[in-house]
């Protein structure tokens, strides 16, 4: 039964490191750990917010609202340290969560206790929350000489070898990894996503996990909108405009149905990985950039035609898992 | 809903949001236009000129075109959200034929075809392969507007003929553009044959069920396929539209009107689940959707904080209903 959870990422895998090959032969340096430690770096917002959406599309949710809420969480942590630029990165940080978390419950509440489908909850706060961007800020930018080097340097600072961004996107891996695999929410994330009325007749309350897994995406939105605008050093109002789609494709990608209950924490960090290489390669051997949009359109359209043949063969896994415990 | 009640009236709307005609969504919406209406004249001395009128209608007849065929496709249980990604490739192949010396005539039959050739494509992937619509086509948008940038890279094509302008600025009679006039004509089209043909009825007994429609000899798949291929047939008219009205083709054109079509179509009253919804609402909803953006656009309130009026009326307007009833069913249970 292992092997065959294991089975897709593998083949994920595999195809990342054929992938790495092929750049190899005309970029030699592609491989080089060095660069690849880059990769891993320019990817880790991505694979960040492939997490947060993961959970999300694992109880057959979707959250369209991610990027807008990075924008507007961006936008309030850049403003608090363009005003006040003594408060503490780790205080920003909490706050960034917290306003994240405020924007994802929001979207949460109204799946849970309307009972609106989640697609039309999040069309209406993604449009929302890019607009209250612009009420905050008025229209107006906060620049990289506006935030104190703190704010910016962080992120940057190496440690052990690797950027405090890498090491928060491992940490966050981590945990995720932990949630899912290893707690009671876990488990019921995936079991609503396989099947909600069980579920329910099980015990799990499936308003309450769908309102918690949205205010999970939320402050996984809010950690990314800091960590956004303090790389790029910019905070606008057309931040990661349209960004929520590539969440959604690094998710596809990496395996996670659709239709709920399958996808694995490893899917959807592999998933953000092969956009990033992609992204990071084409410049390197001499491709335009514009041929990206094209490729990981593809791309999707490729991963949802392989992951519909595994499906079928090996749908329900937590009962089978089940039974055979 | 229109129809008249029979003894066995089987209704459009399973579970209608409030089941009273005198409640239907439809009133609800027309209830809201009329209120923005209202206040948007008061609000500015410049909104009640038919050219005024006029210019609104711009907003909405592109999305509103698209929204139509939206509706369609949402009834049935799917959703297309590369319309906008097809709009932007139709109007570049437009833009290439147009450097290759192509007439008026030809333009407008290669944006169609294009529009045709993606939502077939589309369709395909969907019923032949079995694969969820929206993910093939977050796909196909990728896909799409990825050929376009390709094509264009950051480039523009220009240089269309002026006979081709008539499309996207021409008027038909008086104030009534072109636009306008067919969306109109589209949204009779779209009223007759889905509230009053077979094929229509097919459609929302798919979206309802269509393991029971496939039991019942429906042709599930044809009927899907033949949706997706009207879809991308609008998006490619409303391309030639939208290219006409711009004169200049860019990779980024029509950037976010999948999801604008998609509020207009929800807002309409069109259950995002499948199995319900009416024409009515959605050209309502494509008015309501046009008279904010404009009357705001008077009152100069800019286009970003506009969003913010569009997404809270899309929640707003699907949560009044939901809370309504569960305040009845509260005092009255």
């Amino acid at each position: 039964m292992k092997h065959l959870l294991k089975y897709r990422e593998i083949w994920l895998l595999a195809g990342i490191v054929v992938l790495i090959g092929l750049i190899s032969t005309r970029f030699p340096g592609f491989a080089d750990p060095a660069n690849l430690r880059q990769v891993f770096n320019d990817t880790s917002i991505l694979m960040i917010l492939a997490l947060g959406q993961m959970v999300i599309i694992l109880t057959r949710s979707i959250d369209l609202s991610m990027a807008s809420n990075l924008c507007f969480t961006g936008m309030v942590v850049a403003m608090l340290n363009a005003a006040h630029p003594a408060i503490p990165i780790p205080a920003l940080i909490v706050i960034a969560l917290l306003v994240g978390l405020v924007l994802g419950a929001i979207n949460g509440f109204l799946v849970w206790r309307l009972n609106i489908p989640s697609i039309v909850v999040t069309l209406g706060t993604l449009t929302i929350y890019r607009g209250a961007t612009f009420v905050v800020s008025g229209g107006a930018w906060v620049n990289a000489d506006q935030m104190s080097p703190d704010f910016i340097n962080f992120q940057r600072t190496v440690l052990l070898g690797l950027p405090v961004l890498s090491w928060i996107a491992i940490a966050v891996i981590a945990l995720f990894f932990l949630v899912m695999t290893r707690t009671a929410l876990g488990r019921s994330i995936y079991a609503i996503g396989v099947n909600p009325t069980a579920s329910v007749y099980a015990g799990i309350d499936v308003g309450r996990t769908k309102f918690i897994v949205f205010c999970i995406s939320g402050m996984v939105g809010g950690l990314a909108g800091y960590l956004w605008i303090s790389r790029y050093v910019i905070a606008s109002v057309e931040v990661a405009n349209g960004y929520e789609l590539n969440i959604i494709a690094a998710c596809v990608i990496g395996g996670i149905s659709i239709a709920g209950g399958i996808g694995s924490v490893g899917g959807a960090v592999l998933g953000a990985l092969f956009l990033g290489i992609i992204s990071n390669a084409l410049p390197v051997i001499n491709i335009s950039p514009f041929w990206q949009m094209a490729i990981s359109g593809s791309a999707i359209i490729l991963a949802v035609v392989l992951n519909a043949r595994g499906e079928r063969r090996q749908g329900r896994i937590i009962l089978r898992k089940a039974e055979a415990a | 809903m229109t129809d008249t009640p029979a003894p066995r009236h089987i209704p459009d709307r399973l579970d209608r949001p409030l089941s009273s005609a005198i409640f239907s969504w439809e009133t609800l919406l027309v209830v809201i236009a009329v209120l923005i209406f209202a206040v948007n004249s008061f609000a500015s001395p410049y909104f009640l000129d038919p050219w005024s009128l006029s210019d609104l209608t711009f907003n909405f007849t592109e999305k509103g075109l698209i929204a139509l065929a939206m509706a369609l496709l949402i009834i049935s249980g799917e959703i297309d959200l590369s319309v906008a990604a097809i709009v932007a490739l139709a109007s570049t192949m437009m833009g290439m034929a147009v450097q290759a010396g192509a007439g008026t005539p030809v333009l407008v039959a290669i944006g169609i075809a294009v529009g045709l050739g993606c939502g077939a494509f589309n369709g395909l992937l969907v019923t032949r392969l079995g694969l969820p619509s929206i993910v093939v086509t977050i796909g196909t948008m990728s896909l799409f507007r990825g050929i376009a940038f390709i094509i264009l890279g950051d480039q523009a094509y220009k240089g269309y003929p002026e006979s081709f302008a008539f499309f996207g600025q021409g008027y038909v009679w008086w104030v009534f553009s072109f636009e306008l006039a067919l969306f109109l004509v589209a949204a009779l089209i779209y009223w007759f044959v889905l509230h009053r043909t077979s094929f229509g009825r097919r459609v929302f007994a798919i979206g309802n069920n269509p393991v029971a429609c496939q039991f019942s000899g429906v042709r599930v798949d044809r009927i899907k396929f033949t949706l997706f291929c009207l879809t991308g047939l609008m998006s490619g008219i409303a391309s030639v539209l939208i290219t006409s009205r711009l004169g200049s083709t860019r990779p980024s054109i029509a950037q976010g009107y999948e999801l604008e079509a998609i509020t207009m179509v929800v807002l309409g009253g069109v259950s995002i689940l499948g199995g319900a919804g009416s024409i009515l609402g959605v050209v309502l909803a494509a008015f309501i959707m046009g008279l904010v953006t404009f009357g705001l656009g008077l009152l100069n309130v800019p286009g970003i904080v506009m969003s913010i009026f569009i997404g809270l009326l899309l929640i707003i307007v699907i949560a009044l209903p939901i809370v309504w009833r569960r305040l009845r069913v509260g005092r009255f249970a």
